[in-house]
Parts: C-alpha cells; sequence; structure tokens
C-alpha cells in the first residue's frame, strides 16, 4: 500500500490490472485505485493503456488524475504523511503543528524529503475531529498528534528503515 | 467461564491506542492464566474516554477509559476481571461505572444509533440480537408504495444537509420508469467536524446495508453503491467485510431473504476530491469521470447515474430507515420540532472537553449542546465561536448559542445544521484566519465549472490578506462583502454558494478580528 510504493512496474501488470476492472459500469477510479494502490503513483506510462482499454482519449484519463487530489503521477517517499489542516483540527492546534511538521520535516506540502523518506501531504479531514490534531501514515490515524509526538513517529519511521536496510 | 473485554476497532479509538491496549489486555490475561474473550466492538462515541475497555459482568458492562497501554497491569491488579469488581474497579480512576448510566450517553436518544459500541460490528449474530433487519423484514411484507408512505409519514428529511424530505424523492425514483434503477449512498463526508457517517459503517455496517435494501425494494432498484472518502480507510474495510457476509446470510443478493427480490451492493473509493460530496458530482465520480457538478434538472431521482433514476441519499438518512420500518412512522415522527423531525446526529469536535456523538431529537439548544454535554472547551479558555455544518457552515457568537437545533430556526440567522457538524473554538481563535480559511478551502476544492467560485475564492483569499495587511482596508471590506454575494448569487451548487457563510458571519459578528493586523508567523 502507500508505504511499500514498488516502482517495479511492467505495461504488462498494469493492463492485467486494467483488465480486472475494465468491464465493471464506471471503471476509471476504480483502476487508478488499484494502480496506485499497488505502485504508490499512477506511472504516465499508464494512461495510454487505460485509455485504450476504456476507449476513452488519454486527455480525458489524464483530466481525471490530475482532478483528484488523491492520485500522484511521481513515486512518492517511503512514507506519506498526510496532516489534517481543516478546521476541528485548527481549533486543537494543528497550525502549529503544520509549522512544526515543515520546519523538521524541511519540506512543504506536496513535496518528498531529500533522502526519499518522508511525502508530506495536506489532507482536508480523517473523521477524528474530537480528538485531533489527526495525521496519518499509510493505513493508520494518529490523534492527538503534538510537535514531540510528531517527532516520536517519525523517528519510529526511520528507525523501521534502518532495520529493512 | 471466560469473561468477556470489549476493546473498541474504531478510528478515534485506534488513533488513540485501542490495538495496543487490546494486545496489552490479551498479554496481561495470558500471563496470568486467565481466560478472557476479547470482543472488538464499535465504539459507543464518547470519544474522550476512548479507548474505554468495557468488561462484562453481572451487574452489565463495566467501563474503564481512557485507558493507555501502560494502564492496564494496574487494571488487572485492581480487580478488573474478577467478581465484585465494580468495589475493586473502582479504585481505578479510570473506572467510569457501568457503560449504560455514563449521563452523556444516557441523556441521548438513540434511534439510529442505538447498536454501536455495544455490538461486535461484523456479527449477524449480534446485529440480529439487537432488533437489526426487522425494518428490512417489514419491508419485504410491504408494497413498494407502502414503504415510501412509511418513510414520508415520519418525515424524514436528508441529513447530509440539504434537508430535502427523503420519502418525496423516493416517490419521484418510484415513480419513473426504467428498466434500471439505483441507489447511491453519499458517504464522502468531508465536513470538518462530522464523523456520524464513519460510526455507521465502521460499529454498525448492517445499519446501513439494511436501509439501503430497504429502499431498494421502495422503488425497484436492484443495485446499490455506496461513495467512500478514500480518508475513511478503516471503514472501508469493515463495511466490504460486512457486505461480504450480508451476501453470504442471504441479506443481500438475487433473492433478498428467499423473497425472489434483488439487490446487489459495492463500495466505491472517492479520491479525495470534497466536491464530490455535492451528489451531481459524486454521480459524475462514480460515472469514471472528473466530479464536476451538473446543471439541475435534470433532478438525480430522474436522470441520476448513467442516466437513469437514482435516489442518492447522505448514510445517515439512509441508516434511519430501519427504525422508522421497524417501528413504524409514528415512533420516529413523535421526536422533534416544527418541520424537523426525529432525531439528529450531532458531532461535537475541536476545541471540545468531551468529544463525541450525541444523538438527540430536534429542540436541543445549541448551548446545551456545547456546555451540557461537551462540557466546554479542553483547553478550559472560554468559547468564542463555534462552527455548526461543516467548512460550508456560518461561525456562531455567543448570541446564537441559544438557537434550537432546526433546520427552520438555523436557517432564520443564516446558518446550516448540515450534517451535524459542531466545531468549537476558544478565546485564542483569530477569527480573520478562519474567513481566509473558507475562502482558501474553496480554492483547492471547487471543481472549477462556475466562474464566481472558481475565481471568486481565489479573490477571495487575496482580498482577505490586504484586510489582513491594513491595506485599503474599509474599501477592501466593502469589495468582500460584493464578492461573496455574488458568489452566494451566482454559484451553481453549494460550494461556491455558501462559502461565504462563514466569511460572512465573521464580518458580521467578529469585525474586530478583521480590523486588526495580521500577527507575522
Amino acid at each position: 500500500m502507500l508505504n511499500s510504493a514498488n516502482l517495479n512496474w511492467t505495461p504488462q501488470q498494469v493492463q492485467d490490472e486494467i483488465d480486472a476492472l475494465k468491464h465493471n459500469p464506471g471503471a476509471l477510479l476504480p483502476i487508478l485505485h488499484a494502480i496506485q494502490d499497488r505502485w504508490g503513483y499512477v506511472p504516465r506510462e499508464a494512461v495510454p493503456l487505460i485509455a485504450e482499454s476504456l476507449q476513452l482519449t488519454r486527455a480525458e484519463v489524464h483530466g481525471v488524475i490530475s482532478f483528484y487530489h488523491h492520485f500522484r503521477t511521481t513515486p512518492p517517499g517511503r512514507h506519506v504523511v498526510q496532516l489534517c489542516r481543516a478546521e476541528a483540527c485548527q481549533a486543537r492546534g494543528s497550525r502549529a503543528l503544520e509549522t512544526h511538521v515543515r520546519d523538521a520535516l524541511g519540506i512543504d506540502y506536496h513535496q518528498t524529503t531529500a533522502d526519499r523518506e518522508i511525502t508530506l501531504e495536506p489532507v482536508y479531514c480523517l473523521g477524528n475531529c474530537a480528538c485531533g490534531p489527526s495525521l496519518r501514515v499509510g493505513e493508520r490515524i494518529h490523534g492527538r498528534v503534538t510537535p514531540d509526538k510528531f517527532d516520536r513517529l517519525v523517528d519510529e519511521l526511520t528507525v523501521q528503515v534502518l532495520e529493512v536496510g | 467461564m471466560s469473561v468477556k473485554v470489549y476493546v473498541p476497532r474504531e478510528t478515534t479509538a485506534l488513533a488513540l491506542g485501542a490495538d495496543e491496549v487490546a494486545a496489552r489486555i490479551k498479554a496481561e490475561a495470558a500471563a496470568r492464566d486467565i481466560d478472557i474473550e476479547l470482543v472488538r466492538n464499535g465504539s459507543r462515541g464518547l470519544f474522550w474516554l476512548e479507548p474505554l475497555v468495557e468488561v462484562e459482568t453481572s451487574a452489565g458492562r463495566i467501563a474503564y477509559g481512557p485507558v493507555e497501554p501502560g494502564d492496564v497491569g494496574g487494571l488487572f491488579d485492581a480487580g478488573l476481571l474478577e467478581a465484585g469488581l465494580q468495589t475493586h474497579g473502582a479504585q481505578s480512576p479510570l473506572y467510569q461505572g457501568p457503560v449504560e448510566a455514563i449521563p452523556y450517553l444516557q441523556a441521548q436518544q438513540r434511534l439510529t444509533f442505538s447498536r454501536i459500541g455495544v455490538t461486535d460490528p461484523l456479527s449477524l449474530d449480534d446485529y440480529r440480537a439487537h432488533d437489526g433487519f426487522r425494518g428490512l423484514d417489514q419491508a419485504l411484507a410491504l408494497s413498494p408504495q407502502a414503504i415510501v408512505d412509511e418513510v414520508k409519514a415520519s418525515g424524514l428529511r436528508g441529513r447530509g444537509g440539504a434537508a430535502f424530505p427523503t420519502g418525496i424523492k423516493w416517490q419521484t425514483v418510484l415513480d419513473a420508469p426504467a428498466e434500471q434503477k439505483y441507489i447511491v449512498c453519499n458517504a464522502d463526508e468531508g465536513d470538518s467536524g462530522t464523523f456520524a457517517d464513519r460510526l455507521v459503517m465502521e460499529c454498525d455496517p448492517y445499519l446501513l446495508i439494511e436501509g439501503m435494501a430497504i429502499a431498494g425494494l421502495a422503488v425497484g432498484a436492484t443495485q446499490g453503491y455506496v461513495y467512500l472518502r478514500s480518508e475513511y480507510p478503516l471503514a472501508h474495510e469493515i463495511f466490504n467485510e460486512a457486505i461480504s457476509r450480508a451476501e453470504a446470510a442471504g441479506y443481500l443478493g438475487a433473492d433478498i431473504r428467499g423473497s425472489g427480490r434483488r439487490f446487489d451492493l459495492e463500495v466505491r473509493l472517492g479520491a479525495g476530491a470534497d466536491i464530490c460530496g455535492e451528489e451531481t458530482s459524486l454521480l459524475e465520480s462514480l460515472e469514471g469521470k472528473r466530479g464536476m457538478v451538473r446543471f439541475k434538472p435534470p433532478l438525480p431521482a430522474i436522470e441520476g447515474l448513467f442516466g437513469r433514476p437514482t435516489v442518492v441519499n447522505n448514510v445517515l438518512s439512509l441508516a434511519a430507515v430501519p427504525y422508522i420500518l421497524a417501528h413504524g412512522a409514528k415512533a420516529y415522527a413523535d421526536c422533534g420540532m416544527g418541520r424537523s423531525r426525529g432525531t439528529l446526529a450531532l458531532q461535537l469536535a475541536g476545541n471540545v472537553k468531551r468529544g463525541g456523538l450525541v444523538e438527540l431529537a430536534f429542540g436541543t439548544t445549541l448551548r446545551e449542546l456545547m456546555e451540557g454535554f461537551g462540557e466546554g472547551t479542553e483547553s478550559g479558555r472560554p468559547l468564542r465561536a463555534v462552527q455548526v455544518g461543516g467548512p460550508l457552515g456560518a461561525y456562531l457568537p455567543e448570541s446564537q448559542w441559544n438557537l434550537p437545533l432546526d433546520y427552520e430556526a438555523f436557517a432564520e440567522v443564516g446558518a446550516v445544521l448540515g450534517h451535524g457538524g459542531v466545531v468549537m473554538f476558544d478565546d485564542t481563535v483569530d477569527m480573520a484566519e478562519q474567513a481566509r480559511f473558507a475562502m482558501e478551502f474553496c480554492t483547492v476544492e471547487s471543481c472549477g465549472k462556475c466562474t464566481p467560485c472558481r475565481i471568486g475564492a481565489v479573490r477571495g483569499v487575496e482580498v482577505i490578506d490586504r484586510i489582513r495587511q491594513g491595506d485599503n482596508r474599509e474599501a477592501n471590506l466593502a469589495l468582500l462583502g460584493d464578492l461573496c454575494e455574488t458568489m452566494v448569487d451566482g454559484s451553481l451548487c453549494a460550494m461556491g454558494g455558501m462559502t461565504p457563510f462563514p466569511v460572512q458571519s465573521v464580518m458580521k459578528h467578529f469585525p474586530d478580528d478583521l480590523q486588526r493586523d495580521a500577527q507575522p508567523r
């Protein structure tokens, strides 16, 4: 999933994902999800394959990918951190957390740290609105995130990398 | 005999460490050679107590919370699982007593949310044992028109925010002749401060399945889609599993409960576009397109998904239906005030001491909700503003906190109940910054179809920045007022048409904040 972006895709593998879903009505979003779930992003080269299979123009497929914030066209870092920017988290200190996160990682939204460890994305509500500030890493949502808690979380993510590497 | 211990598996509980608590409880029980049955229930929606651990005893379920992993050993020492633990357990500061007697819960009228936190969300046996599928059984014995009449008589109005009478919408689809009709559930719960749809899908998924199946029987639709936002991974996982189990047990599929009638259900994931909570944008997205808002007419009830007659209802509208069928329209309509019948799922969020889900009949005041249930701010500072109804809702000052929670009462002061989100702010809030954010959010989320929304929001951010810098302040305030009016009057859907509501409310009720120069960050 988000945490294990595998950059090695082949056109045949992409085509297999498309073929598994293309007969469903309104198949484009499910196909894009399947591709991004597997590789962490939607490779540019997938666009003509999808267009051909669904009898759409490349422009139409590109238009859909670019419309939705969720879909990425470049590989993300090892971990995608989504920080909630919405009002309920603002009321609980997310603006200060946001400043801390940018400073600590040295990047802004939609950027990836130089070591390719963390990609930072904004998100508008994770539904944890009574216990924010909230952020999501992979499938896991974290609540009541303070700057300290964020730093510890980043340490844990980084330690895992050392164990794997 | 094994003791039943409940630890929620729900997003907020998990975000606060429920999995770790569950693992520690298992390990402690094993180390002490005690036989327990660990149930992963849903959440009761008392979020300040999460993770809330419950233990089944002869005196009912006893609650402890908020439990951190490090507390578990101490709770076992205090006699968490032993007989007579009400007295032993009471020695723990985490002891909350019998869960059903917690005042926050006892003071509610949980019609829709009667099962959350009580049951194992995926257990069909639990669901049936707690009144589940009684509404569907009733519906299977009724004609489509009789089902629609029941929903009409209940007075149920769309809980997504628009408050359109659900029964009338169903009637339109029932009356529309077509080979194929659809039920679409809007689970794109994008409003900040809301989590009620998520709670239904994570904590009582069969309720939504039952409600959608009844809707299908009512209007003659054989296919349902739940359009779920991608920000809710756990709801996705739990609900998909519930669909599989419901199919296997004959509550979905080609022959519902041996009736010979069909209803299939599928979840489709959104992709981070808030605009797709607008019903026509949602339909475009389901069709695999950009989520661009459609013109109305034609109404989705006449030409909806793939051009077919389609019921588009919010999760909470559909989740209210099983109760209405099981207990009768009158039982539901007996709650509420004026034209707002039944109960409303309020969600207390933001800077609140006791946040969570509060299901009440319409008519309670906002103040009672924020002070009686919420007990004020978590920071302990004075409450200053409250945003009701999500990012498109007005910020209400103290003078409006005695408003009853009722669609019409809110509309009269230019406010909205929306999806029931209540986001509280203490006196450190800079309301000019909140006004700016409302416009900024619209620049991110506008679908771009109409100019007042697409361009207006960008200009809105710019003009608020100039106001906050003290640049020609009075003239720019007048310009902002004009811009808001243009967006309200000239936008196609609620995104552009309501984004000005929070801005206008700041201009009207918190004007001093717009007179101060912004603090440099």
